[in-house]
């Protein structure tokens, strides 16, 4: 984006063109009081400031810098060629303070691939914009941007962000009990399957779910830079840590609109899939959901990618996430529980059913019962926490990305038995398989056996939910 | 599309159901096999609400009979009428389903698939030409249909006043035997049938009970259980001391969640254990099938 101001004799006015938004618009009132706070000059002329390519929509705060020092510069209160090699972004308090905006990292990026090696940001972007291996010259004013350019001021430099150590990860040794739960989630965080937990209310399901993200493989640079992009665009990067380096963990609330949860406005904007990428989302009570966001979750399950296509323009966002669900088994949750009766008319029970399209059920690599667990189960010690599970997931993962373990003589022949005697569809075999590799991979085993696509069997979704 | 009926007194009516005081005039068929009403059979009937046991009960019992060459009938309705279709199905598809409505209807409509696979394997009848609209007041004249094909009743879950006792009713009157499956005393939806036991109907626990009222031998399992792993037989052994979740297994046994599931997939496959909403059952084995000690 480039920022062009020009200035001539006439009746003093300021214009902005080249499809500036609302906030953008603003900018005007803005610029004027922080240039006159910074204790420069306002130019009493009439000013046209031009944002190119002038076609695209440009929205937000963050021109607010770049359009006063272009202003500057075309009254000559900055040297014009000082700009030279500098990209900028940032908002203006009415103060000539500078304010943090969202994406700065994405403008960082820009600059780079524009070949400008400095950008000039808000003292607290700068860790962020620092990320993208760009130099970021973090400023506090105005005035601070002015000197600088005139080189009467030397900012001191910016390391790139850092991530927070273990940054407040649930531990998996608070859940009691629950052992096939804690094995379907170790599985499911080794080979990044969805997973769905189906049982009454009250027995630990979100619990579990939401200790998923500790146990995944952290992030490479190259994930971490993604994510911490994707975020930043959202706006939802915490100040202090803005570089996302574990898996983010994403739970939007059941009234979420399908915009909300794909991505999209007028000028699209990501969506939960999105922030959930390379980490997990989980969609508490999955059935309550609106019908329309479930179902544009398919795209996203099936392609790893979002497409949003609005007036203001469309944008492809990433979405490679777990999508881990959890649902009672009737809508009063008695079923399942051997100590309530479900009082569910047999109508209910199958509106609740339909909620649940084949085709986004046939998404879930695993279904696990959590049934209520009884005292005793409370009372048992804590259980292995995330650390050592992680430990094992590390190790599987590589191998499921370098050298995915094939199917023996013993594993066919015990998923054509399966095929035969159970209802599972051909799509439902492929599942099968697919989590038995998993579970031959965190076995450390090159080839998948009868064992472990017997185990993998256990998790295929029970009838009750498919018929 | 025409459907082909047949008429009281000719051949190929059901003899049996000519006992009723009111065996229906004509009957419309759809399906493949009519010849199957010639065969003994069995009718399955319970509670469209039936909870988790009396699904599983129903489907098993079914399985079973179908299994061992006797026809389940029973009403086509939400709940034991359904598992018990479902059931003979998954044993080699012997099974009637008797309609409250016209022959080509399908009610209800979420069954309108379990119809046609019915109709594949076995055969869907009814006394109402096309056309006739289902209404809760022709229910028990289809209840009394299901008693009069059927050489004896099963009734798995009922409440107290529910149709299945119509059913069961009918098939006394008829002085067929009636079987009722023994349910919690605590469960609303045992009392209808814990009553039909104090009455003087047959609990019924095994399938086996049923074949041998009617005189029919066990047909001898097709895959003999043979030896099984440790891990195996332990599940096992503890699942025979009655239902449990997985967890439960787990703790009881001492063998790992995961070993678990691979004992309980293999168990499953051998036709030994079902599963449904995460509890696990040993199946209601009739005589000398269980494995070996």
């Amino acid at each position: 984006m480039e920022v062009e101001a020009h200035l001539q004799r006439g009746v003093p006015a300021f214009a902005i063109v080249g499809l500036p938004d609302k906030a953008c618009q603003e900018a005007k009132e803005r610029v004027r009081s922080g240039i006159t706070s910074a204790e420069l000059e306002w130019p009493l002329r009439r000013i046209t400031v031009n944002l190119a390519p002038a076609g695209l929509r440009k929205e937000g705060s963050g021109y607010d810098l770049p359009i006063a020092l272009a202003v500057l510069a075309a009254s000559r209160q900055i040297p014009p060629e000082s700009l030279q090699g500098h990209a900028a972004v940032g908002e203006l308090a009415l103060d000539g303070r500078l304010r943090p905006v969202p994406g700065a990292i994405v403008a960082a990026e820009a600059a780079r691939r524009a070949g400008l090696p400095r950008l000039l940001c808000p003292l607290e972007s700068a860790p962020e914009a620092a990320l993208a291996g760009i130099e970021a010259v973090p400023l506090r004013h105005l005035a601070e941007a002015g000197a600088f350019l005139r080189g009467r001021f030397r900012p001191e430099a910016v390391e790139p962000a850092t991530a927070r150590r273990n940054g407040g990860a649930l531990d998996l040794a608070d859940v009691r009990g629950q052992e096939r739960g804690r094995r379907a989630l170790e599985i499911v965080a080794a080979g990044h399957h969805n997973l769905l937990l189906a049982g009454p209310p009250g027995t630990g399901k979100t619990m579990l779910a939401r200790r998923l993200p500790a146990l995944l493989p952290a992030l490479s640079l190259d994930q971490a830079l993604e994510v911490t992009r994707i975020h930043s665009v959202a706006g939802v990067l915490s100040a202090a840590h803005p570089l996302v380096d574990r898996p983010p963990f994403r739970a939007p609330h059941h009234t979420a609109s399908a915009a909300a949860v794909v991505g999209g406005g007028p000028g699209p904007r990501p969506g939960e899939v999105s922030l959930a990428h390379h980490g997990v989302l989980l969609l508490d009570e999955l059935p309550e959901f609106h019908r329309p966001v479930l179902e544009a979750l398919r795209q996203p399950l099936e392609d790893g990618v979002v497409a949003v296509v609005r007036v203001g323009g469309q944008a492809v966002f990433p979405a490679r996430f777990v999508l881990v669900g959890t649902m009672n088994l009737c809508p009063c949750g008695a079923r399942g529980d051997p100590a309530v009766e479900c009082t569910c008319s047999p109508q209910r029970l199958a509106a609740y059913g339909r909620k649940l399209s084949r085709a986004l059920l046939d998404r879930f690599d695993l279904v696990v019962h959590m049934p209520r667990p009884r005292g005793r189960d409370l009372d048992s010690t804590p259980g292995e926490g995330s650390e050592a599970v992680r430990s094992r997931v590390e190790p599987a993962a590589e191998r499921l990305s370098e050298r995915r373990p094939r199917l023996g003589k013993e594993a066919r022949e015990l998923l054509v038995r399966a095929v035969d005697t159970l209802p599972l569809s051909g799509r439902g075999r492929a599942r099968v398989a697919r989590v038995a590799a998993t579970v031959a991979a965190l076995a450390g085993a090159e080839t998948i056996d009868g064992q472990h696509v017997a185990e993998a069997l256990s998790y295929r979704a029970p009838p009750e939910l498919t018929t | 599309m025409s459907f082909p009926a047949v008429s009281k007194g000719r051949p190929g009516y059901p003899p049996l159901l000519a006992e009723l005081h009111d065996p229906p005039a004509r009957l419309y068929l759809r399906g493949g096999r009519p010849e199957i009403l010639a065969r003994t059979s069995v009718a399955i009937v319970g509670a469209r609400s039936c909870s988790s046991y009396g699904a599983h009960v129903a489907r098993g019992l079914a399985r079973d009979l179908a299994e061992a060459g006797v026809v389940v009938v029973s009403g086509l309705a939400r709940g034991v009428d359904g598992e018990a279709h479902r059931g003979a199905l998954a044993g080699g598809g012997l099974t009637i389903g008797v309609l409250g409505c016209g022959i080509d209807r399908d009610y209800p409509k979420a069954h309108a698939d379990l119809a046609r696979r019915v109709c594949e394997s076995g055969l869907v009848l009814s006394e109402y030409p096309p056309g006739v609209e289902p209404s809760p007041w022709r229910f028990p004249a289809r209840n009394r249909i299901v008693a009069g094909l059927a050489a004896a009743t099963v009734v798995v879950e009922a409440r107290r006043r529910s149709g299945a006792l119509i059913t069961a009713d009918f098939a006394l009157e008829l002085g067929r035997d009636v079987f009722a499956v023994p349910g919690e005393i605590t469960s609303g939806l045992s009392e209808g049938t814990n009553d039909l036991i104090r009455q003087g109907a047959t609990p019924l626990l095994a399938a086996a009970d049923v074949l041998e009222a009617l005189g029919i031998e066990p047909e001898p399992p097709a895959t003999p259980p043979t030896s099984l792993a440790p891990e195996v037989e332990s599940v096992w052994n503890a699942l025979r001391a009655g239902a449990m979740t997985l967890d439960e297994i787990a703790r009881t046994t001492g063998v790992g969640a995961a070993e678990v599931a691979v004992a309980l997939t293999e168990l499953e496959l051998a036709g030994l254990v079902a599963g449904t909403d995460g509890v696990y059952r040993a199946r209601n084995l009739p005589t000398g099938r269980g494995p070996p000690e």
